[in-house]
Formats: C-alpha cells, sequence, structure tokens
C-alpha cells in the first residue's frame, strides 16, 4: 500500500473505532440523566441504582470514546496536512469551538458526576449528567458542521484557489448539517436504546432484579422508539438531499448505471465495476424517483452519465466511488434500521402485553439485537465518507491532494499498526469489562481494595 | 489589538494552562509508583485528579484545535512534522486515560498493577515529548519552502530539546506532588512531602539551564519580555522551594504553578512572532501572520472565545472548589 492507501485505512480504522464508542456515549449520557431525574423527582431507590447501573457501563465506554477521539483531533495535522493548510481557514475553526464548548462542558461535568454523589445536592447531582449529554450532543454539532462542509461545501470564497471563510452562520446552517446532525444523534439515541434494551431482556430472562430491569426496559422503549422513528425520517430527508448534493453517492448506494426517470429502486443488483455491467438486477420501477422527489417521476441521474458531467466539470479522472461498498452499506445500513424499529414495536409487546414476562430462549434475540445500531452506525459512516470519494472536500479538493506529502508510508504503516493494535486490544477490555459488569447486575459499591499491589 | 497577536497570545496561554493543570495530572501519574505500596494509597493518589483531569486534558485538545482554527499553517507543520513523537504522546495519553477508568474495576492485583504501569507509562511520555516540541519549535528544525517539515526523526532530539523534554517532566513530577501534598492526608500526604522536598533542587538546576539556553537562542523582537518571563520563572521556583521549607504548601504550589506558566511564556515570547522557526531558511519560518488564518476567522473566533472562555473557566473553577477536600487513603471514599 502507498502513503495515501495507508492514511486512508488508518483514517478510516480509527473513525470507526472512535464512532463505536460515540453513540452509546451520546444515547447512555441521556438515558442515565433521565433515570437520575426520575429519581430526583420520584424519590425512589430504584432509580438511583439504574442510574448507577447505567452510569458504570456508560464510564466505561465514554472513558474509550474519549482516548479515541483524541486520535482524530491530531490526525487531520499529522497524516493530512494539505487538507489542514486547504480547509484550516474553514475547517478549524468547528473544530476549536467543539473543544471550547462541548469537551470541556462534558469532561467537567462527568468529574463531578463520577465523584460528587456526597458532595452535590441531588439536583445538582443529576444536572451534571445532564451537561454530559448535552456536551456529548454539542460535540456532534460542531464535528457535523466541519463534516458537512467536506459534503456540501458553504459559506466560504475562494480566495487565490484557496477557500477562506466568507460567512459563519451559512456554515453553521448548511442543508447538509440539517439532516446530518439530527440523524447522527438520533443513531446514537437508537444505540443506547437498544444497549440499555438488549441487556436489561437478559435480566428480566433470568428474572433478576425484575424491578430495576422492566423499569429500565421501559425507559429505553419510550427513547428508543423515539428515536428509531426520527432517525429514519431524517435519514429519509438526509437521502433525499444526497440526490441533490451528491449526485454520484446515491447513484453508486444504488447501483445505477444509467440515468432513469422515472428511476428505479435496487433490490439486489451484482454489478462488475470494471466493465459496469450487471449480471443481477433486480429492481423497483419508479420507487426512486419516488423516494428522492415524493412523486412517481424525476430523473435520478445515473454513474456513467455522471462521471462525464463530473469530468467536464473537474477535469479527467475517475469520479466513481467503490460501488460495493456504497451498495452494500446503504443496504445494510437501512435494513438493520426498519429491523431495529420493529424491534421496537416488539419491546412495546414486552411491556404492555407480556409485562416483562419472558419465558422463551429466543428473547436472547433481544440482547444480540444490541449488534444492529452499531452495524447501522459503522455501514452508514462507511457510505457517506467512501461515497463523497475521490473528494475530501466535494468539488474542491481530491482526497488523493490532501495527505502530508513530507510524511513517509513507514511512518504511516507504523501509526497504522499500533493504532490497529492498541484500538483492538482496548476494544476486548471495554467488551470484556462491558460484559461483566451487565451480566453482575446492580451492585453495591464500595469498590473494595487489593492486597498486596506491587509497586510500579 | 492585532487579531494575529492576540491569537498567538492565546494559544501560548492554552499551552500554559494545559502544562500547568496537566502538569499535576501528569505528575501524580509519574509518581504513582512511589506514592505508596498499597492498593488504597495508590488509589487516593488517582483520585485526587479524578474529577479534573479529563476536563485539564481538553486543554491540550483545545490548544491543538485553537492552533488549527488561528494558525492553519502551524497546525499542519507543527504535527506531520514531529510525527512519530506525537504517535508516542497519542499512545501515552490513550493508554493514561483508560487507566484510571480500568484500574479498580477489577480485584487482581495483576490487573491493577497492569493499570498502573501504563498509567505512569502514561503519564511520563507526554511531558517529556511536548517539551521536545516546544525546544524545537523555538530552537528551528528543517522546514522548507512550502513550509513542510524535511527533517528526520533523530533530528528531533537535539540537546536542548531533550534538556526542554526533561524540563516539563521535571517540573511535572514536582507539580504533582505538591499537588499530593495539599490533596491527601496520612501516609500518602507524607510521601509527597518527602518526594517534594527532594525534586526541587533538580527540578531547579534543568530550570536554569533551560530557561538560560532558550534565551540565548531567542530571536531580537521580544528579547527583553521574554528575559523579564524567564527571570520571573526562575524567581518564583526558587521562592516556591523557600515557601515549601515553610511548610506554605499553598504558597509553594501556587509559585510552581506561575513558574510553569511563565517558563510557557518565555518560550512563546522567544518564538514570537514566529511559530515555527526554520533551520533550513529564515525565510521559510512560520509566522504569524504567513501561518494564520483570514481576519474573518480570527474576528469569529474570538467572539466565540470571549463569551465561552469565562463561563468555561467558572465552571471548571467550580469544579476544583467543590473537590477541596483532603482524600485519605479510605476505601469508603475512593471512587475509581
Amino acid at each position: 500500500m502507498d502513503a495515501l492507501e495507508l492514511a486512508r485505512s488508518q483514517f478510516a480504522i480509527t473513525t470507526v473505532y472512535h464512532f463505536f464508542f460515540v453513540p452509546l456515549t451520546l444515547g447512555l449520557a441521556f438515558i442515565t440523566a433521565i433515570m437520575e431525574t426520575l429519581y430526583v423527582s420520584r424519590g425512589e431507590e430504584v432509580y438511583k441504582q439504574m442510574t448507577k447501573f447505567w452510569g458504570k457501563l456508560f464510564l466505561i465506554n465514554f472513558a474509550v470514546g474519549v482516548v479515541t477521539g483524541l486520535v482524530q483531533e491530531f490526525q487531520f495535522g499529522m497524516n493530512w496536512s494539505e487538507y489542514s493548510r486547504f480547509v484550516g481557514d474553514i475547517f478549524g475553526a468547528p473544530l476549536a469551538i467543539e473543544g471550547l464548548t462541548a469537551f470541556f462542558l462534558e469532561a467537567t461535568f462527568i468529574g463531578l458526576w463520577v465523584f460528587g454523589w456526597d458532595k452535590l445536592s441531588k439536583k445538582l447531582h443529576a444536572l451534571s449528567i445532564w451537561m454530559v449529554a448535552l456536551g456529548s450532543t454539542v460535540s456532534a454539532l460542531w464535528i457535523l458542521v466541519a463534516n458537512s462542509f467536506m459534503h456540501h461545501p458553504v459559506g466560504y470564497e475562494l480566495v487565490n484557489d484557496r477557500p477562506i471563510l466568507s460567512n459563519f452562520w451559512e456554515l453553521i446552517f448548511n442543508e447538509h448539517v440539517m439532516t446530518q446532525f439530527p440523524h447522527t444523534v438520533l443513531s446514537g439515541y437508537v444505540t443506547g436504546a437498544f444497549f440499555v434494551m438488549g441487556i436489561s431482556a437478559y435480566h428480566l430472562l433470568k428474572k433478576n432484579n425484575v424491578e430495576l430491569f422492566s423499569k429500565s426496559f421501559k425507559v429505553a422503549t419510550v427513547f428508543g422508539l423515539f428515536a428509531i422513528v426520527g432517525m429514519i425520517m431524517v435519514g429519509h430527508a438526509q437521502a433525499q438531499l444526497m440526490v441533490k448534493q451528491q449526485p454520484m453517492k446515491m447513484a453508486a448506494a444504488e447501483a445505477l448505471w444509467d440515468s432513469e426517470d422515472p428511476a428505479s429502486l435496487s433490490l439486489l443488483t451484482i454489478s462488475n465495476e470494471e466493465t459496469g455491467e450487471s449480471s443481477v438486477d433486480i429492481r423497483i420501477p419508479g420507487a426512486l424517483s419516488f423516494l428522492s422527489y415524493n412523486k412517481f417521476t424525476g430523473e435520478v441521474k445515473g454513474i456513467n452519465d455522471l462521471q462525464k458531467e463530473l469530468e467536464s466539470e473537474y477535469g479527467a479522472g475517475n469520479y466513481v466511488p467503490s460501488i460495493f461498498i456504497n451498495y452494500w452499506s446503504f443496504r445494510i445500513m437501512i435494513g438493520a434500521s426498519f429491523l431495529m424499529a420493529f424491534l421496537m414495536f416488539v419491546a412495546l409487546f414486552v411491556w404492555l402485553k407480556l409485562k416483562f414476562k419472558l419465558k422463551s430462549k429466543w428473547w436472547y434475540l433481544l440482547t444480540a439485537s444490541i449488534a444492529l445500531p452499531y452495524m447501522a452506525n459503522t455501514t452508514g459512516w462507511l457510505l457517506t465518507e467512501l461515497g463523497r470519494q475521490p473528494w475530501v472536500v466535494y468539488g474542491l479538493l481530491k482526497t488523493a491532494d490532501a495527505i502530508s506529502p513530507n510524511v513517509p508510508a513507514g511512518y504511516v504503516m507504523t501509526s497504522l499498526a499500533v493504532f490497529a493494535i492498541l484500538y483492538g486490544l482496548l476494544m476486548v477490555v471495554d467488551v470484556f469489562l462491558l460484559i461483566k459488569f451487565a451480566k453482575d447486575g446492580y451492585v453495591e459499591e464500595p469498590i473494595p481494595s487489593t492486597v498486596n499491589v506491587t509497586a510500579g | 489589538m492585532d487579531l494575529n497577536v492576540l491569537w498567538f497570545i492565546l494559544v501560548a496561554v492554552l499551552y500554559a494552562g494545559f502544562f500547568v493543570l496537566e502538569g499535576f495530572d501528569f505528575g501524580v501519574g509519574i509518581l504513582l509508583p512511589f506514592i505508596g505500596k498499597k492498593d488504597e494509597e495508590k488509589r487516593a493518589a488517582i483520585n485526587t485528579i479524578g474529577p479534573v483531569w479529563d476536563a485539564n486534558e481538553v486543554w491540550l485538545v483545545l490548544a491543538a484545535g485553537a492552533t488549527f482554527a488561528a494558525f492553519p499553517q502551524w497546525y499542519a507543520t507543527l504535527f506531520s512534522g514531529f510525527y512519530l513523537p506525537l504517535l508516542f504522546i497519542l499512545v501515552a495519553l490513550i493508554l493514561r486515560g483508560v487507566s484510571f477508568e480500568f484500574r479498580s474495576k477489577l480485584l487482581s492485583a495483576k490487573w491493577r498493577g497492569l493499570w498502573d504501569a501504563t498509567a505512569f507509562i502514561g503519564s511520563l511520555f507526554p511531558p517529556l515529548l511536548l517539551g521536545v516540541a516546544f525546544a524545537n519549535m523555538l530552537k528551528g528544525v528543517p522546514i522548507d519552502a512550502n513550509m513542510d517539515y524535511t527533517g528526520g526523526f533523530f533530528n528531533l532530539f537535539s540537546l536542548y530539546a531533550l534538556l526542554g523534554g526533561l524540563t516539563f517532566l521535571g517540573l511535572s513530577a514536582l507539580l504533582g506532588a505538591l499537588f499530593l501534598n495539599l490533596k491527601t492526608a496520612g501516609s500518602v500526604q507524607e510521601n509527597a512531602e518527602a518526594i517534594a522536598a527532594r525534586l526541587w533542587i533538580p527540578v531547579f538546576v534543568v530550570l536554569v539551564v533551560f530557561v538560560a539556553w532558550t534565551l540565548v537562542t531567542t530571536r531580537d523582537v521580544l528579547a527583553f519580555l521574554a528575559i523579564v518571563f524567564g527571570v520571573i520563572s526562575l524567581t518564583c521556583i526558587v521562592a516556591g522551594y523557600l515557601a515549601a521549607r515553610a511548610k506554605r504548601d499553598g504558597w509553594a504550589f501556587g509559585l510552581l504553578v506561575a513558574a510553569i506558566a511563565t517558563n510557557v511564556a518565555t518560550i512563546f515570547a522567544s518564538l514570537f512572532p514566529n511559530v515555527m522557526v526554520s533551520s533550513t531558511d529564515p525565510a521559510y519560518s512560520l509566522t504569524i501572520i504567513n501561518a494564520s488564518s483570514s481576519a474573518y476567522t480570527l474576528t469569529v473566533m474570538s467572539i466565540v472565545a470571549a463569551i465561552f472562555l469565562p463561563i468555561v473557566l467558572a465552571y471548571q473553577a467550580w469544579n476544583y472548589w467543590v473537590f477541596r477536600k483532603r482524600i485519605s487513603a479510605k476505601v469508603e471514599d475512593l471512587h475509581y
């Protein structure tokens, strides 16, 4: 692999890893805050136990989310210095604002929350976890403002062929942000909901602490229902925007080689990307036009026409991203999402009809369904980032021109290996701890001491 | 005031804030093997920084982010140029971050010993390597006409740079000891006091040599200011030592904080108006002008900073106030 491919692989791995932990942070912070608020308002001890139980799992996950995030802040400069130089006037600001308004908030108040049970009033302590939830949500906003600029550059003017910020409000209120932000945050909320629901289902099956886990299940279900429905609706809006703003991404996601009006939706397409021929192409006529434009007519451009258009606009080159990755990421993301929506209604059934009396071992599938949001989150990001290729900033800068020219491939190979191994190990430890403490159920404190710890 | 100058100062303040606040976090981690043999003693030490270390680390994230926003060329040259050292720093910070959270989760002595070791390493290398980085920024490294670093790995470890690293390492260790002396009770506090007593003189010696060498490397523009900061830094550490001898522990801590902050100020005053010095050709150096963002961006950032920085400082200060009590090595009181 050359330096570019190594740098891209590293960015992909570190970002996908980071985004394993972030959605759970987003969702579980909110859910824990709801539980503590119920404790403060209702005064029942079980809500405090719920807060402490889910909070403990939250913290294990939060720690890894924070440390994997450090790498992100540094990686732009380290591996993508040409990119940083090119967009720095615009891209750096939301990152700095993210640090100032979001990271400080969540980092400070998480300390107050973990250590302040006996020092803060009940209300103030509950407020702390709300501040953590707010901080992580605001963090998502600013990073998505930055990311949205990459997909749909706005609020800038070109000075000596370099974009310079000309309108901060346009940057923030980028149409892309308006769908990307709620979609991403809601996906985090869905992740939290499934995490809580799945683990609660496990304990309900085992008849452990039924009061704590049925109440947790209820919170997760209400939260999750709103979140999954919202997430799908905003996702749909985002897809409609994608047809307008990044038509090649949609064409690839649909494996639509030739422009169609009305445009058909793919059920199953298997294409040879070299030749542009599809060996299998089962499609629903008109459905893609309907999804794109809310009516059964309207042209959706195909890959071949778009390639020609982009070449005439931007010069010679390959403007077609990986069809395979885009097509299957899109499908897996959407498939997982609809399955999740269905399961949330199943959860409602468990609550209202079965009243949490679970007998069949099939219900462990609810626990297994914790994997679904992770699949959707990851494929969603693969789609949106890899579908933008060959651009790193759409229409302005190609990924191939963005890497640090002075960093040897050997260095990148080193960092790629180091991060892959370190993150892998952290993942193992993280999952091990999460499973252990999830299975243990609620345990009273304090943490006991170890005898004979050897000096450093 | 000129926006470019303002943001140079702000970036310097952010790095100074980071070296102070994370200084004692790193120090506590570095002292972990020496602060006590018992599990609850080590836990007490970690619990002193437990509520604050994460927010302290954000100062580094913000310093990097502010550098990116205000001086994108500086960010690009510095971070791509010092690639491998930054990689080590990141690995260290990652290990440290999870160590505090994971350490007491299991009862096993081997498990806790492992995370104590990673906390130690994760606290030792960042101040060392960041000190090296700052020394190099000032001293000058090979940078070409495209603002790209063209040196290798080993020329980042000159004697001056290593001295810079050792200075920040020593200051962190000492500050950590003073912090523990203020924040703990019982055996931990006694150990911290004893360690601090032994660290003052070696750290002072290293600092004197580093400050002197730094001032010799100073450019002309702010030479006087750099000298003033340097002298204040040395005066503060001497005064801090005397305060410690007189058992005025709060003063000792505060004076060392001032010594660290003014040491950072010395470096930045010596650097001004450059942000990265090219040893290849002074014309290739990055300055507060050629490395900066547009006036519009700097203005937007200034407004956001003016609104939020005071708010952040307020709730961070409140955080310290909430946890002002001393921590003893009693298991019931330890959350980490």
